[in-house]
């Protein structure tokens, strides 16, 4: 025990936490944007796994990062443009859609793959170092002592998605865009009857959702594993929707929960790498996490729900005398 | 006919819905500038698709609508917001998380650069508040707000998109006694200040009191335009529904005998640490209606929900026939002969998605008689929601047609009729009759005397001081928690005083008030 203890605390395992949280919190916040404007996607999973194909893809054609992660951002925005269209043109139900998505990333990317390369499973071979996407040392920052091995040397990528957070934020309370998003979440009929486009507000955040998802996708491929594989996302998509619901769709409590399923899988990692664990037990530690975290959701979820329906009568009409 | 003189004109307006239905045949619609206007009819007369197809959100069939003199098309809100027309919907059209300011500039947001520019929401929030003697909290979020803000919060949503014609679905409906004076003052405010107001209500006090000239519809049809100082209620009543409805219920006299519900010293304090109920004990008896009335927010709700298990007392009593109801699951107590027509009841009154006979049969699907070993007798099941839709007179297509399609009289029709068909030994009717049509109105009441009078202990807490009045045998007055009054005879109580003892002007002493408890 004194064993694991000791790597806790090192600044290595922190390390890894930011950086297995990063996928992770892409995907939860494109769940989150989506869900503020009343749509669930599902299709996360498959959307991470297809770009993330087509953007080690791409850069290996290319022999470059940068095309190579737009590539993944462009393919998951068309996928959620399609999600959107399947659900808010066509009528289909969104769970469904995502579903679909979810299913076109584990079987579609592998025929795709062999298609393209003749290869099977994953892209390892066609990985080199120069079309990974690229570690950055903060100047300042890496010169302090923990802290900088901490926060330092990690991807471009990482820090982007910790700084689309803040975005996020910024876009859903500061701009007219964001206000209009919470409002179609809301009470889509209200956002209606004074003269906001829905449906166009609809596939906004869809298509942000989706770009988000392609750029955890990237981040996956391209740094994470180093190369396309078919496991590789494992179940990365359905974590984020329960860091989302978790964080309440807020951003930074989104992030918060997608830092606890982070440190969850480093522990996993972690542990693993003991003598005497089992590893089969070891394995399910994310997976108890997202269980436990969607059991407290749920509790607090209830009691608020109480609470407002019991107030409810209470609509203190006395206030006016006063 | 001087062109300024009508700011709307709907000319011949004919609605057909693609499945059929008529909604509107042939209807003519004027409003002149600067009045209020009321749009009377029952439940399904039309009058909300007519004010849908003003507001854009429904394209007439045939017809015209010409508005300050111009022919428009009405494609959508916006279009009819940008000719100067508002609506108040009946169910508010307010993001609850957003506050007061952010509801009100929702889709015209003020920007500093690419930002919204909050402040200046607030700013034209506190302008426009001032200017119309409408106080709103701008920065208040509206799930926290009281309702008649909430109304408020919808007439200044209108009124900053330039509204000069507001119209208002039912505005009343779910306002308090002083809330709805004061909604009143509000508008007559708006009509001095030159504002055209259309008001759509089933409450003949209200028109009387505040309106101009009244169009009445009936099946779709337009039953012509009156001046409202120029017509009496019995005549608007026979307009909108074809016969005189007899706004007297008749009865006869009430004849108590054991008691049923008895309550003592039920308490409550909720979360805000208010005290809803203080030690308030009362006893209903076979054959009799007791009302209870009182403003609303008085304790009335809080005692429904602690004698139907949706909240637990902090203490006190109740019995059913000798036995504690209070904690008693809902299932035991409909068991015991209980019954509650809910204040809420497309929550708790009915599942909207279910079918009608699905709806019906919810309280009774245990019973042999509608089961075949694992399987339902739907047959058994068919015949006894026919007969509950004959019995009740439920107007649909069929018993397999969704609730939620229902109009609201109707909707009320499928709760009474289950509740009151399963041999209630006790009826709780919380607001029974609340914004439904006269002829559903009427039908509820009479039929909460007919089982008063073969035996049944009805409690009737009811907003409605006419209902109140009219239908009990007996009545409590609530005020802050306590019974405030008893009277044992409603037959010569008039409203100046019942409005006395609601107000917490007057209370009487613990004797006269222990009367209730019918104890020795």
């Amino acid at each position: 025990m004194s064993q694991l203890w000791e790597m806790i605390f090192q600044s290595e395992f922190l390390f890894s936490v930011i950086r297995i949280t990063a996928p992770i919190l892409f995907a939860a916040l494109g769940a989150a944007i989506a869900e503020r404007a009343g749509l669930t996607n599902m299709g996360l999973e498959g959307m991470m796994m297809i770009s993330a194909l087509f953007g080690t893809l791409t850069s290996y054609w290319t022999q470059s990062w940068i095309i190579g992660v737009l590539c993944a951002l462009l393919v998951g925005l068309v996928l959620s443009l399609m999600v959107g269209f399947f659900a808010l043109k066509l009528k289909t139900d969104i769970i469904l859609a995502g579903i679909a998505v979810n299913m076109l990333g584990s079987g579609g990317t592998i025929f795709l793959l062999y298609m393209f390369t003749g290869m099977r499973g994953n892209t390892g071979a066609l990985v080199s170092e120069n079309i990974l996407i690229p570690t950055v040392h903060i100047p300042l920052i890496q010169d302090i002592p923990v802290l900088g091995d901490i926060l330092s040397g990690h991807s471009v990528l990482t820090y982007l998605a910790f700084l689309f957070v803040l975005l996020m934020w910024v876009l859903l309370y500061k701009t007219p865009v964001g206000l209009s998003i919470r409002a179609v979440g809301e009470n889509e009929h209200a956002a209606e009857s004074v003269g906001i486009k829905v449906r166009r507000i609809q596939y906004t955040a869809l298509a942000i959702s989706g770009s988000l998802a392609g750029l955890g996708g990237a981040f996956m491929s391209m740094y994470y594993s180093q190369g396309w594989n078919s496991g590789m996302v494992a179940g990365r998509g359905f974590i984020a929707l329960a860091a989302q619901a978790m964080g309440q769709g807020e951003p930074v409590g989104t992030m918060l929960s997608s830092l606890l399923f982070g440190l969850a899988q480093a522990l996993r990692t972690k542990v693993s790498a003991l003598q005497g664990a089992s590893s089969y037990l070891v394995s399910v530690i994310p997976y108890v996490a997202t269980v436990l975290g969607l059991v407290i959701y749920a509790a607090a979820t209830i009691r608020r729900v109480k609470k407002a329906r019991r107030t409810k009568h209470v609509a203190a009409p006395v206030e006016e005398k006063e | 006919m001087p062109q300024n003189e009508f700011v709307v004109q709907m000319v011949g307006i004919t609605k057909v819905y693609p499945n059929g239905i008529a909604a509107n045949r042939d209807v003519d619609f004027n409003v002149r500038g600067g009045e209020i206007h009321a749009l009377m009819g029952e439940n399904g007369a039309g009058k909300s698709t007519l004010m849908k197809m003003l507001f854009g959100l429904e394209q007439p069939t045939e017809g015209k609508i010409i508005v300050n003199g111009e022919t428009v098309r009405l494609t959508s809100p916006t279009v009819a917001i940008s000719k100067g027309i508002g609506m108040v919907h009946q169910h508010f059209m307010l993001v609850p998380s957003l506050t007061v300011a952010e509801n009100i500039v929702l889709g015209m947001a003020p920007t500093k650069g690419m930002f919204i520019d909050y402040k200046k929401a607030v700013e034209i929030t506190e302008e426009y508040s001032k200017r119309y003697n409408l106080l709103v909290e701008p920065d208040k979020r509206v799930m926290d707000i009281p309702v008649g803000m909430k109304q408020k919060v919808e007439i200044l949503k209108a009124l900053v998109r330039g509204a000069k014609i507001l119209i208002l679905d039912e505005p009343t409906a779910v306002l308090t006694t002083q809330e709805t004076e004061e909604l009143f003052r509000e508008l007559i405010h708006l009509k001095e200040q030159g504002y055209t107001i259309i008001f759509i209500s089933h409450k003949l006090n209200e028109i009387k009191q505040i309106t101009d000239r009244i169009t009445i519809m009936r099946a779709g049809k337009s039953m012509g335009v009156y001046n409202t100082a120029e017509i009496s209620k019995e005549e608007i009543s026979r307009l909108m529904v074809g016969r005189d409805v007899v706004l007297a219920v008749q009865k006869d006299k009430a004849e108590p005998k054991e008691t049923v519900l008895q309550v003592r010293g039920l308490t409550y304090t909720n979360e805000w640490n208010k005290k809803m109920l203080d030690g308030v004990s009362f006893s209903v008896r076979q054959g009799e209606i007791l009302g209870v009335a009182g403003v609303e927010g008085n304790g009335q709700g809080e005692l429904v929900e602690m004698l139907f298990n949706l909240n637990r007392p902090d203490a006190g009593s109740a019995t059913v026939n000798g036995q504690e109801i209070i904690g008693m699951p809902q299932d035991k107590l409909r068991a015991l002969g209980v019954s509650l027509i809910p204040e809420d009841r497309m929550t708790y009154g009915i599942a909207g998605a279910a079918t009608i006979e699905e709806n019906l049969i919810s309280d009774r699907i245990d019973q042999k008689r509608f089961n075949k070993g694992p399987l339902f007798n739907m047959k058994a099941i068919h015949a006894e929601s026919e007969q509950l839709i004959k019995d009740f007179a439920v107007l649909c297509k069929s018993h397999q047609q969704k609730v939620q399609m229902l109009s609201g009289g109707n909707i009320q029709k499928v709760v009474v009729a289950r509740e009151f068909s399963s041999n209630p030994k006790l009826i709780i009717a919380d607001q029974p009759t609340r914004g439904i049509d006269v002829g559903a109105t009427e039908f509820i009441r009479n039929k909460l005397v007919e089982l008063s009078r073969a035996g049944a202990a009805v409690l009737l807490v009811s907003a409605d001081l006419n209902e109140v009045m009219e239908l009990s045998d007996s009545l409590i007055v609530m005020c802050g928690g306590k019974i405030a009054a008893y009277f044992e005879d409603t037959s010569t109580l008039t409203d100046a005083v019942m409005g006395e003892y609601m107000l917490g002007l007057k209370s009487q002493s613990d004797e006269e008030i222990r009367r209730v408890c019918h104890e020795g």
